[in-house]
C-alpha cells in the first residue's frame, strides 16, 4: 500500500482502467492539453493520445448526450464534467435519457458510463459555483450515485463505476484532492452500494459521506478526547442506498447525527433519518439531529461562505445535544 | 466625439489595466479568493462598446466581467472592494469577481455559467420588445461559449422573435486551454448567425475606435427594428484564463506577438498621431488612473467585511 492523494487515487483508477480495458476512453472540457482543471488527467493525452482523451467543446450536454450514446453501442466513455454545477447544462441527458434508457426499452438498452464530476463548496466560487447537489441526483432511479470520502475508496469505486454497466455518476470533492490515505496498488475494486463503517463507537452514530467524512472523523476524535464513542457510517453510495451499515449501528447506539454539506431541505440527512424511524423505531432513544448547509446560496465572501458550511464544532455540538437531550 | 470624449476612452482602459494588475497582485497575497478571471488585453472590447450604446442600452457579459464594470461606470472602490469580498463591494461582497453588476447603470452582469447569459439576453430585449421600449441589449460572450447549447438557442429565438440584440463575440482566440478551431466547426465565429439568417459582422478588438464605430453603427440598424444582429471582436487575452493556468497550451512567442497589438498602445498612437492629444497628456491621463486604482484599493482594504446577516438577504424579495 502507498500513501498518496485522492487526486493520485483517481487517476490511478482510470489509468489502469484505460491500460486494462481499450473500449475506456475520457471526453470532457480540458481533459487533454490542459491535463484536466483539478489536474487529475494530467500525463493522459501524451500517454493515450487524443482519441482516448478527447477534449470538447463547452458542450455539457453534447458530452454527456454522446457518452451515452457511444456507451450504448459497446464502449465504455467516462465524461468528465469540469464540475456538477455544470451539470445542470446537462440535465436532460443525465436524468432524462441516461437514468431511463435501459428500464423504458424494456432492458434492451446497456449504457455502461461514468460521468465524473466535481463537487463542494469553500473555496469562495459564489453562488453558481460552489454547490453541493449529491441528493438532486440520487433523486433518480437508474443513476447510481457515488461519492467517495477516502482516496482508497475513490479508487475502488472509481474502478467499480468503469466496470459497471449502469450509468454512474461519480461526484469527487474539490477540497479533499489533496487528502492523503493508504491505497492499494493495482486492481483494487470497491463494490458500489456499499456503506461502510469509519470508526467505532458506542454511544451514538454519526452517517456521513464524501468531505463531510473528514468532518465527522475529526469530530469523533475531539469527542473522543471528552470520553464520547461516536461510530462513524460512511455511506460512499447514495443510490442504491445501504442502509445495513447504518442501521446495525444504530441499533447498537440508538442515537445519530447525520452530516451533509448540502442543503438540509430534502437531502440525504433526511432521508436517512426518515429510513431508521421507518425501520428501527424501536431502538430510537433521542431525535435524530442533522449537520448541513444553511439554506442560502453561497456568498463569496470568506466569512459569510465559512458560516454557511457545516463544522466540526457543529457535529460535535449536535452529537452532545442528542446524548444530553 | 470631442477631445474629453477621445481621452475619457483612454482613461477608461488605463484604468482596467492598472485595476487588473493590481487585482493579479491582490489575489498573490490571498486577499482575493475564488477565480479570478482579468480582462488585461481585451480593453478596447468592452471600452468601444459601451462608448457606443445611449444609456438606455442594456449590456450583459460573462464572468470576464471587470472591464465592463468599469466602462459603465461603476467606481472603482466597488470594483475592488466586491473583489475583496467587503461590504462596500458593487454585490455587497456576496458575488466576487465573477458577479459584478449595476442595474441603475444597465449593467446585468457577470454571469459565471458559459453561455447561460445569452438567453437571459434575449429576455431583456424580449421585455423591452414588448413593453415598446427602443433600448438595444448588447450581449458579450465568449469564443468557447458559442459552442453550447444556450448560445444557439438564444440566436434562433432573437431571430424568429426579431428581438433588439447586438450579440457581441469576443474571439479571445481560446475557451480555457482549447484553441477555436480545436473546439468549433468554424473558425469564423460569425458564421454561426449566417445558420440562424443573422447579419452579422466582424471588427478589430484591439482597436478601440473601430469597436465604437462598428457598434454605433449596428446598435441604429437594431434601434430601427431590423432584428438582431452579431458582431465578432478578435482580441485575445494577455494572461491566463484565470489565475493559476498553467499555460500549456500556447506558446510564449504567440502571446508576445499580440502583446505588441496592445490596445492602449494602438489607441495612444492613434490619439498623438492625429493630434487628438499629446504625449504629456496621455502621461497625464496614466497618472490619474494609477491614482485612481490605487486609492481604490485603499478604501477597500479599509472597508468593513459584511455583516454576518447579510448572509440570510436577498435570498427572497422582501415584502
Ligand atoms: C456551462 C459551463 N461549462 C464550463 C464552465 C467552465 N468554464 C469557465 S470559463 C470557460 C471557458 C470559456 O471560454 P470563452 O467562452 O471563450 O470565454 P473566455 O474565458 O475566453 O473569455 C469554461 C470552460 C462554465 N463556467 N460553465
Ligand atoms: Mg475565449
Amino acid at each position: 500500500m502507498a500513501r498518496i492523494t485522492m487526486r493520485e487515487a483517481i487517476s490511478q483508477a482510470l489509468w489502469e482502467e484505460m491500460e486494462r480495458d481499450p473500449r475506456v476512453f475520457i471526453l470532457g472540457e480540458e481533459v487533454g492539453v490542459w491535463g484536466g482543471t483539478y489536474a487529475v488527467t494530467k500525463g493522459f493525452y501524451d500517454h493515450f493520445g487524443p482519441e482516448r482523451v478527447r477534449d470538447t467543446p463547452i458542450a455539457e450536454a453534447a458530452i454527456v448526450g454522446a457518452a451515452i450514446g457511444a456507451a450504448l453501442v459497446g464502449t465504455r466513455p467516462v465524461a468528465e464534467l469540469m464540475t456538477i454545477n455544470f451539470a445542470f447544462a446537462a440535465m436532460d441527458h443525465i436524468v432524462n435519457e441516461a437514468a431511463k434508457l435501459h428500464y423504458m426499452f424494456g432492458g434492451q438498452m446497456v449504457l455502461p458510463l461514468v460521468i465524473r464530476t466535481v463537487g463542494g463548496g469553500g473555496r469562495q466560487l459564489g453562488a453558481t459555483h460552489s454547490q453541493t447537489p449529491d441528493a438532486v441526483f440520487a433523486h433518480f432511479p437508474g443513476l447510481k450515485v457515488v461519492a467517495p470520502g477516502t482516496p482508497a475508496d475513490a479508487k475502488g469505486l472509481l474502478k467499480a463505476a468503469i466496470r459497471s454497466q449502469d450509468p454512474v455518476m461519480f461526484i469527487e470533492h474539490a477540497t479533499l484532492y489533496q487528502t492523503r490515505g493508504e491505497v492499494p496498488e493495482g486492481d483494487y475494486v470497491v463494490p458500489i452500494g456499499k456503506s461502510t463503517i469509519q470508526r467505532t463507537g458506542k454511544d451514538i452514530t454519526i452517517i456521513t459521506y464524501s468531505k463531510m467524512l473528514e468532518v465527522s472523523m475529526k469530530a469523533a476524535d475531539q469527542l473522543a478526547g471528552e470520553g464520547i464513542e461516536a461510530e462513524v457510517v460512511d455511506l460512499r453510495t447514495l443510490r442504491p442506498l445501504d442502509m445495513e451499515p447504518v442501521l446495525e449501528s444504530f441499533k447498537k447506539t440508538n442515537r445519530a447525527v447525520i452530516v451533509e454539506e448540502g442543503w438540509k431541505s430534502y437531502g440525504v440527512g433526511a432521508e436517512i433519518s426518515a429510513r431508521i424511524y421507518e425501520d428501527a423505531f424501536d431502538y430510537v432513544d433521542a431525535p435524530i439531529k442533522r449537520v448541513a448547509q444553511l439554506e442560502v446560496p453561497l456568498p463569496y465572501n470568506r466569512a459569510l461562505e465559512q458560516m454557511a458550511l457545516p463544522k466540526v464544532e457543529q457535529v460535535v455540538a449536535a452529537v452532545k445535544e442528542v446524548l444530553n437531550g | 466625439m470631442d477631445k474629453n470624449e477621445y481621452l475619457n476612452l483612454y482613461h477608461q482602459m488605463v484604468v482596467i489595466r492598472r485595476m487588473e494588475e493590481k487585482a493579479a497582485e491582490l489575489y498573490q497575497q490571498g486577499k482575493i479568493g475564488g477565480f479570478l478571471h482579468l480582462y488585461i488585453g481585451q480593453e478596447a472590447v468592452s471600452t468601444g462598446l459601451v462608448a457606443a450604446r445611449k444609456p438606455q442600452d442594456r449590456i450583459i457579459t460573462a464572468y470576464r466581467d471587470h472591464g465592463v464594470a468599469v466602462n459603465v461606470g461603476i467606481e472603482t472602490r466597488a470594483i475592488i472592494a466586491e473583489l475583496l469580498g467587503k461590504a462596500t463591494g458593487i454585490s455587497k461582497g456576496k458575488g466576487g469577481s465573477m458577479h459584478m453588476a449595476d442595474v441603475s447603470k444597465n449593467f446585468w452582469g457577470g454571469h459565471a455559467i458559459v453561455g447561460a447569459h445569452l438567453p437571459i439576453a434575449a429576455g431583456l430585449a424580449l421585455g423591452d420588445q414588448y413593453l415598446k421600449e427602443d433600448n438595444v441589449t448588447i450581449c458579450m460572450f465568449g469564443d468557447g461559449a458559442t459552442n453550447i447549447g444556450f448560445f444557439h438557442e438564444a440566436l434562433n429565438l432573437s431571430m424568429v422573435w426579431k428581438l433588439p440584440v447586438l450579440w457581441v463575440c469576443e474571439n479571445n482566440q481560446y475557451g480555457m486551454g482549447t484553441a477555436v478551431e480545436r473546439a468549433s466547426a468554424v473558425s469564423e465565429i460569425r458564421k454561426k448567425a449566417e445558420g440562424y439568417g443573422m447579419p452579422n459582422d466582424e471588427v478589430d478588438g484591439m482597436d478601440v475606435i473601430k469597436v465604437k464605430e462598428k457598434t454605433a453603427k449596428m446598435l441604429a440598424q437594431i434601434r430601427a427594428g431590423n432584428g438582431p444582429m452579431l458582431l465578432e471582436a478578435h482580441t485575445y487575452r494577455f494572461r491566463g484564463h484565470s489565475m493559476g493556468d498553467p499555460e500549456r497550451y500556447r506558446k510564449p512567442d504567440e502571446v508576445s506577438c499580440w502583446e505588441e497589438n496592445d490596445p492602449i498602445g494602438i489607441y495612444r498612437a492613434y490619439l498623438t498621431g492625429k493630434k487628438l492629444a499629446t504625449v504629456e497628456e496621455l502621461d497625464q491621463q496614466d497618472k490619474l488612473a494609477e491614482a485612481e486604482v490605487l486609492e481604490a484599493v485603499e478604501f477597500a482594504e479599509n472597508s468593513p467585511e459584511p455583516a454576518p446577516e447579510e448572509l440570510f438577504t436577498n435570498i427572497y424579495v422582501e415584502e
